[in-house]
């Protein structure tokens, strides 16, 4: 029960704004009691003269699914062969629970690696290929092939057990790849690029078998990957790698919503940006000068400070009439559009050369007034859509 | 443009193969001529064959032949695959060295290596005999299976070990357990191919065998000198037979083994 | 992590390469500069190691070239030299020019059928060299098989057995799969969009192949050449078999003063030059074939 603005018990609860609109309880990053399962401190890799990683500080806790997103050449494969041990880290120190990881070497490290070619054992059958690290582990036998028929089950391969990987499709030997993984239990299961050879209706079906196979084990995952949708469906939390470096950690709607950088804001999805500087405080909101307009916006920065304006395609009104209030609002017209069935997309054009990104999702059926080729348009967003970066 | 082959191309691979195999053709069908005379056709015979297992001496020298081959052909494929995995592995100090020597010997003229190997056993007061010429034939024929081993790990994926180890295996094991049995087709070809060498070798078991043992080849060298003896025919065949049949079988397992793997990426 | 095991893996390639093949080379030149004590080992001079660095000094004080001057002096030792590098010249052009049709036939075929022919290529290698030619002694001498077709054609016979036309023949026979093996992994491996492309841009189809493909294929030829003209320099069977007593070649030179003159330090001189004119194309070839290793 928080206090009104009169100070008096209204009695009412208040509902402070949140990014993303996703209420979630899982969230043991923000406990500082927790220890994490995985913690990168300080950890670099160069091959040669190329550093591929530069640095990196990062935590993984446990039942987490953690996603490693950035371009190719970024350092993420590096950084997660260095935590299955195919590499050696110059420098820095690799943490599991309480130990230091680093000298040892991968097939005594509780970490299992689903490899993106998925790399089956051609010679054994798939049951063969699932019992393979639990042979390495030393169980005896009825607990091996009680093991097994569970892993098959859990990926739905069950009957399959004593094909060969070249008698099964694409699909099913990712699932068979999985399980090998997943049969001797690791504390974390890292997946290297797992959707890459899919198509499109596959990768999604992939991805949320994928996330409710990790909730219904309570395992912890680490994803590794460039497609930006795949990291925002499956993770809890993404680290956003560039050049070697971690950019920015956090939930999906963090990273997409609340973007530290320009980099960031443009790596996933669209956005438009509009560079100006702060020309003064206007109550909570900043007011901002910029070559295409004015505009007010929420964040914190220095009257005098350069700054841009990051606003999502989706968080622009494309208005036929002058909306009455001029805050925030942009006059143009529109140069191309595309239909996507579910959205649609315009590039607005404001200035000479200069175009704004729009989208608006097609909630109805059919449009008293739609929109074409050419038409004058308004566009406005709300200050609190738009972010404020400094860098 | 024409997507497969023109009448050129055709008549080359044509004519190619038919000047390849006439001899051997020729070969094999002369075994079974009842005629001394190669111009002569006498009639189909066996006779040759006969003859040739009531030669003691052929017979010997057959033996001490795949005594040799099948001796040398093992050392050969064992130290040759292990220089095939450092070459490609790469990653340490010598590699270049190792390359250099094994390529040298692969193409050095075999009267230089046969001479340089029987100076060697003479500076060692090693007595010529079977073991001088199997040391040789290993030393001959391990470029070759180096080579072949080579090219097929080369080709080999190497996250197929990185996945054994990932599930629990020192590297050792993991070469054993997933690495050996993908490139065992290339193996025992490398097998295979020092066998062959080594069964055919004249020059380098002229230089360092010794009394007793004499090999088939330098056994039909010196009966070629003294003319055409159609017994040589027969055992050709014999030895064509055998070792065709080996090849054939060795590239039609190699062939299912490959399309195995190429479905389980 | 791995890196290091690789090294372990070649350390008994390594000392087996350095013993049975670096080291007798030592030994070779070392005979090649003694003389014939008597017509058996051991050859003076000897190292005598109870006298240490006098003894040393002394073995090399003791070693002489004279061996090396009556290479010189005798003319047959140069024409052999000459010949032989003449032979497996003309040897490699003519493998050239035959085997690169043969090659890029196989490449152009279908690939179900390429695996095959490459097979078929490659077993006459894995059967008996010398019996294979030993069969061409069959095919070419006087009263043979070539010269019979010929009669039963209406033609004059040929002589062509014990002349150097045979032993090229013998060569061209025996080192055609070294020749077409590197040729065609090199062919089979190209790009067809680019000829494609070069007939786009109005090429026909055998400018294109003189222009993209056959220089791509450069490379394989290349590797080919070095292939068979090193050992054909030291070639020894074909030239004794199908060859005439004319027909000079280093190997057969090697053997005759190893076996008939009971020559040693002659032999071993003539290896040593042999193998120190062979320096340079091997050299050539490691580089090549370290290029394609990574």
């Amino acid at each position: 029960m928080d206090p009104g603005a009169d100070g008096a018990l209204t009695g009412r609860p208040q509902h402070r704004p949140q990014i993303g609109g996703i209420r979630s309880s899982f969230a043991p990053w923000e406990d500082p009691a927790a220890r994490p399962l995985v913690r990168f401190e300080g950890v670099s890799k160069a091959f040669g003269d190329a550093q591929a990683v530069k640095g990196v500080d990062l935590s993984i806790y446990e039942r987490e699914f953690f996603a490693l997103l950035g371009p190719s050449g970024c350092g993420k494969t590096t950084l997660m062969r260095m935590l299955a041990g195919f590499e050696s880290p110059d420098g820095g120190r690799i943490m599991l629970g309480e130990r230091d990881i680093q000298a040892d070497p991968p097939h005594r490290r509780p970490v299992h690696m689903m490899f993106q070619a998925y790399a089956l054992f051609p010679h054994l059958t798939v049951a063969l290929n699932i019992a393979f690290g639990l042979k390495r582990q030393g169980l005896p036998k009825a607990e091996i092939a009680a093991r097994v028929a569970e892993m098959l089950a859990l990926v739905k391969l069950d009957g399959l057990g004593q094909r060969r990987p070249d008698q099964l499709s694409g699909g099913q030997r990712q699932r068979v790849a999985l399980a090998r993984a997943l049969a001797p239990r690791p504390r974390i299961l890292l997946l290297d690029e797992p959707m890459a050879a899919l198509d499109k209706k596959l990768r999604e079906e992939t991805q949320f078998e994928l996330m409710s196979l990790q909730q219904t084990l309570g395992m912890t995952f680490m994803i590794v990957t460039h497609d930006q949708d795949e990291a925002m469906v499956v993770a809890d939390r993404i680290a956003v790698m560039r050049e070697g470096r971690i950019v920015q950690v956090g939930r999906p709607a963090e990273v997409y919503e609340a973007p530290v950088d320009r980099y960031v804001a443009g790596f996933i999805g669209d956005v438009n940006l509009f560079e100006g500087k702060v020309s003064a405080h206007e109550g909570p909101l900043l007011r901002l000068q910029a070559a295409d307009g004015q505009f007010d916006a929420e964040g914190t920065a220095d009257v005098g400070e350069q700054v841009w304006l990051a606003v999502r395609p989706e968080k622009i009104a494309v208005h036929t009439e002058p909306p009455a209030d001029p805050r925030n609002r942009l006059a143009g017209r529109i140069l191309d559009y595309g239909y996507l069935g579910d959205w649609t997309t315009y590039l607005v054009e404001i200035a000479p050369g200069r175009t704004i990104r729009a989208a608006r999702a097609n909630a109805t059926r059919t449009v008293d007034r739609p929109l074409g080729c050419d038409d004058p348009v308004w566009l406005t967003f709300a200050p609190s859509s738009a972010v404020v970066l400094t860098k | 443009m024409k997507r497969g082959p023109s009448a050129f191309n055709i008549a080359s691979v044509v004519l190619g193969l038919a000047f390849l195999y006439a001899p051997i053709v020729i070969l094999v069908v002369y075994s079974f001529n009842a005629s001394r005379l190669v111009t002569v056709w006498g009639g189909f015979s066996t006779r040759w064959y006969v003859a040739l297992f009531q030669d003691a001496q052929m017979l010997d020298a057959v033996w001490v032949t795949l005594r040799v081959g099948i001796l040398s052909a093992t050392f050969a494929t064992v130290v040759g695959t292990l220089a095939a995995v450092a070459l490609v592995r790469g990653g340490f100090r010598g590699r270049t060295a190792l390359a250099g020597g094994v390529y040298a010997t692969l193409v050095m003229p075999e009267v230089i290596l046969g001479l340089s190997l029987l100076l060697l056993f003479v500076a060692a007061g090693l007595p010529r005999g079977f073991w001088t010429v199997t040391l040789s034939h290993a030393t001959l024929t391990l470029a070759y299976a180096t080579v072949v081993v080579q090219a097929r790990l080369a080709t080999f994926d190497r996250h197929l070990e990185e996945a054994a180890q990932d599930l629990g295996c020192p590297p050792w094991k993991a070469f054993a357990l997933v690495t050996l049995p993908g490139i065992a087709p290339a193996v025992a070809a490398a097998w295979m191919l020092a066998f062959t060498l080594s069964l055919d070798d004249l020059v380098i078991a002229s230089f360092t065998s010794g009394p007793g043992a004499t090999t088939l080849p330098m056994r039909l060298y010196s009966q070629v000198r003294l003319g055409v003896d159609p017994k040589i025919n027969a055992v050709s065949t014999l030895l064509i037979g055998l070792v065709a049949t080996g090849v054939i079988a060795a590239y039609l397992i190699q062939q299912r083994r490959r399309r195995a793997e190429g479905a389980a990426r | 992590m791995r890196r290091g095991r690789s090294g372990l893996a070649a350390i008994l390639p390594f000392l087996w390469l350095a013993l049975f093949f670096a080291f007798p080379f030592v030994l070779v030149a070392k005979l090649s500069l003694s003389e014939t004590a008597l017509a058996m080992p051991p050859y003076a001079p000897r190292i005598d190691w109870s006298q240490g660095l006098d003894g040393l000094k002394a073995f090399f004080a003791a070693l002489d070239g004279e061996t090396y001057a009556r290479l010189t002096k005798d003319r047959l030792y140069l024409d052999a030299y000459l010949s032989s590098l003449r032979i497996a010249a003309t040897g490699t052009g003519l493998l050239l020019l035959i085997g690169y049709p043969i090659a890029y036939g196989i490449s152009r075929c279908p690939p179900a059928v390429r695996q095959a022919l490459v097979m078929a290529v490659i077993l006459p290698f894995w059967t008996s060299f010398l019996i294979r030619i030993y069969a061409w002694i069959a095919i070419l001498k006087p009263a043979g098989i070539l010269n019979g077709a010929l009669a039963a054609l209406g033609l004059p016979p040929v002589d062509i057995l014990n002349t150097e036309t045979a032993v090229l023949l013998g060569l061209v026979y025996a080192y055609l799969p070294f020749m077409v093996l590197p040729l065609y992994a090199v062919l089979e491996r190209r790009d067809e969009s680019l000829i494609e492309a070069a007939q786009d841009l109005g090429a026909t189809p055998l400018s294109a192949f003189w222009r993209v493909t056959f220089p791509l294929s450069l490379p394989g030829a290349a590797a080919g050449a070095l292939l068979c003209f090193i050992p054909m320099a030291g070639e020894f069977v074909i030239p004794d078999l199908l060859g005439g007593s004319d027909t000079l070649m280093l190997g057969r030179v090697i053997w005759t003063e190893f076996f008939a003159n009971r020559d040693w330090p002659a032999a071993s001189a003539v290896a040593i030059v042999l193998l120190a004119t062979l320096v340079a194309p091997i050299l050539l070839f490691e580089r090549q074939q370290a290029k394609v290793l990574r």
